[in-house]
């Protein structure tokens, strides 16, 4: 296959009068992976996708998406993408089925070809049983099938998902997942953005956004890896207790620990190196053998919290 | 062009599904018409009248009934103190008040000149009016009546008609054209047909696009490869195909129920009225693009409405309205528009005749549809 990336921005700005809603990103997105964006709300995700698409105007940088400047031809990307966004965009009073047809149109598949598809992607998705129910009385997670079914009809080589599975049940998102991982075993690229961290872990390659600004871009493992997160020196830890929060209140009145976040009913400790499982038991647990300690690697939540905390202290500095 | 076929038909299936939307292009036009149009009624009739009659004989009781006779007037009530005289006035019961004095029918008689009072409530200006001119002409008419009896009498005549009769001095001889029976609903019905096209257009095609920017589907079409005028076309040509369809419904309706017949060319008017269905298209289109949410486009869209009702003839001639307002209603498609009905409706009027009102439309179809065109970006922001 070729070796150029499906998308590639570089100094990818959008104003919305003087608000900068995205500053300078820099990204690059390979054929065949799954591209995790991660921020908080109003951090940039969507107006990210929304320029990549095609549909907001660039303030500034340059975007190529399936090696078509997003500026000059936006058209020729349209034909090639598939696009879910946030809400749910499908037409409440038409059934399924007509949504689909609606899309094999406006993408001018000829009738023998939509056939093909259409019966390609209710197979895959499994909405066959709801296919000639209105779309607006099926539950979140079939909405989202469906919306992804419509997104695929025309075969794209790539697809953007903005916070597809926002607001429907654990279940039914993984479920979407499942699909999303064979989506991207046939080879097609995708663009997901999300604030589920369980999420981004699956992703191949994920970026952070922070405030409009990229602060982390890579594989899941190179960010767990990197010396910010890390840094020389110092361990990782997990604790688990009964009374978690007795637990970080001590450990955060202790110069060793550098930091420390509640995870439910555990804590996750980042201390200087010295300090061993049995003297963290010893000097935080008030040597209570119930106390739970064990070293862990970091996880993207430690990851985006260390820089997220970064990026203020920046800020404020 | 491309993606037209599938707007297009989506459309449909939208309109097809939504009982509202055919409720609101079909029965609610019909129904407005027929309201509206028995309701309008500008020739005034029926005046509540109270009379005070202090002469109660013959002469006093010819004049009554010379009033009533015209219609103008009813006799509510026959009062016998001034008390009652001047409640009935107060009260809103009566808005002409006639006071016949204790003398009249001996001054009369005496050849001396009578006076009556005529009291007239001036709130309603157009009643006072009508009342006002309705008395005048009555009592110079019985008036005239008196004095050629004397003429007779004294075999003296101001003129005489072709048989030798006393006569007055000059005839007119007035033949109303178009409308005979002067019947309002002649003239307000064709207008009707105009406002009511241009309302449920107007509506319809800008919730169409302004539902889909609300609800995201929108957004969702601009990801696709559909082209902007594919996208443009497929919205409106179905609205204009079910405003064809509302528009034949009305003509209908107005020439079986108001017997309102079309004196001149049907394709013509049907013509004409294909230029102002697409010049309301035009309208919609622009809302929609000025609206992002369907009840900013509602507000849009009765700020078009309001002066097309008002302003465009419609209601009140434009010829009486101050300057800088008679040139802005040149600004309406639907001044034209009603012009253009009215001509070819009643007067029997063709291209000949109408050319300006048709050139004036064509300039605002061409001006809307170009600016919201322009405005309708395949984009947000």
């Amino acid at each position: 296959m070729n070796a150029s990336p499906v998308i590639s921005t570089s100094q990818l700005t959008r104003r919305f009068g003087t608000f900068v809603a995205v500053r300078d990103v820099n990204l690059r997105v390979e054929r065949g992976t799954i591209f995790g964006l991660l921020g908080p709300n109003g951090s940039g995700k969507s107006t990210i996708i929304r320029m990549l698409c095609g549909l907001l105007p660039v303030s500034h940088g340059q975007a190529t998406v399936l090696g078509e400047d997003v500026r000059l031809r936006p058209e020729a990307i349209k034909r090639r993408i598939g696009y879910m966004s946030q809400k749910f965009s499908l037409y409440s009073d038409l059934s399924s089925r007509e949504n689909l047809e609606f899309y094999g149109r406006v993408y001018g598949l000829p009738p023998q070809r939509y056939r093909e598809r259409e019966e390609a992607v209710v197979a895959w998705t499994g909405i066959a049983p709801y296919i000639d129910r209105p779309a607006g009385n099926l539950s979140g997670g079939w909405k989202q099938r469906l919306a992804l079914a419509c997104a695929l009809i025309h075969e794209p080589e790539l697809v953007f998902l903005d916070e597809p599975t926002a607001g429907i049940d654990p279940v039914a998102r993984r479920e979407l997942w499942d699909l999303l991982f064979d989506l991207s075993h046939r080879g097609i690229t995708l663009f997901v953005t999300t604030h589920y961290m369980d999420e981004a872990e699956r992703c191949s390659h994920v970026g952070y956004i922070y405030l409009s600004r990229m602060v982390a871009l890579g594989r899941p493992q190179e960010l767990k890896n990197m010396p910010s997160v890390t840094p020389p020196g110092t361990r990782r830890w997990e604790m688990r207790a009964a009374e978690p929060l007795d637990l970080l209140a001590r450990a955060r009145r202790q110069p060793a620990v550098l930091d420390a976040t509640l995870f439910g009913d555990t804590i996750h400790l980042l201390a200087e190196e010295q300090w061993t499982a049995e003297r963290l038991q010893r000097e935080l647990g008030s040597g209570d053998p119930t106390v739970l300690v064990r070293p862990i690697a970091p996880t993207l939540e430690d990851v985006f919290v260390t820089l997220t905390r970064e990026q203020v202290q920046q800020g404020v500095a | 062009m491309r993606g037209f076929w599938a707007i297009f038909f989506k459309e449909f299936a939208h309109i097809r599904r939504s009982r509202s939307t055919l409720f609101f292009a079909l029965a609610v036009p019909s129904l407005q018409l027929m309201i509206f149009g028995y309701a309008i009624e500008v020739t005034i009739r029926h005046i509540p009248m109270v009379v005070y009659d202090l002469d109660g004989r013959q002469e006093s009781r010819r004049l009554i009934e010379a009033l009533e006779s015209a219609e103008t007037f009813k006799v509510r009530e026959q009062v016998q103190d001034q008390e009652s005289f001047r409640r009935a006035l107060t009260s809103g019961r009566a808005k002409v008040g006639l006071l016949i004095p204790a003398d009249y029918s001996e001054k009369l008689l005496y050849g001396q000149q009578a006076a009556i009072q005529v009291l007239v409530d001036g709130s309603d200006s157009q009643v006072a009016t009508t009342a006002q001119n309705t008395v005048v002409l009555l009592t110079s008419a019985l008036s005239m009546q008196k004095a050629r009896a004397f003429g007779e009498a004294l075999q003296v005549a101001p003129a005489r008609d072709p048989t030798g009769r006393l006569a007055t001095i000059i005839d007119p001889r007035v033949r109303l054209l178009y409308n005979p029976n002067l019947e309002s609903s002649h003239f307000f019905v064709p207008g009707l047909v105009a406002i009511i096209l241009q309302l449920v257009l107007l509506f319809l095609t800008s919730f169409s696009i302004v539902r889909e920017r609300e609800l995201g589907t929108l957004e969702q079409i601009f990801v696709t490869p559909v082209g902007r005028g594919g996208l443009i076309l497929g919205k409106l040509v179905p609205y204009s195909i079910l405003a064809l369809g509302e528009l034949l419904l009305v003509l209908l309706i107005m020439v079986l129920v108001f017997g309102v017949s079309i004196n001149g060319s049907i394709m013509l008017l049907i013509g004409l009225c294909s230029l102002f269905i697409v010049t309301v298209l035009g309208l919609g289109l622009l809302v929609s693009t000025l609206a992002t949410t369907q009840v900013e486009g509602l507000q849009f869209a009765f700020l078009i409405m309001m002066p097309s009702i008002l302003l465009s003839g419609f209601m009140f001639p434009r010829s009486e309205m101050p300057l800088p307002i008679y040139l802005a209603t040149f600004c309406l498609p639907a001044t034209y528009f009603i012009e253009i009905l009215r001509g070819v409706i009643l007067r029997g009027a063709d291209l000949w005749d109408l050319w300006p009102q048709v050139l004036g439309l064509t300039a605002c179809a061409a001006a809307i549809l170009s600016f919201s065109i322009f405005r309708f970006r395949k984009q947000l922001d």
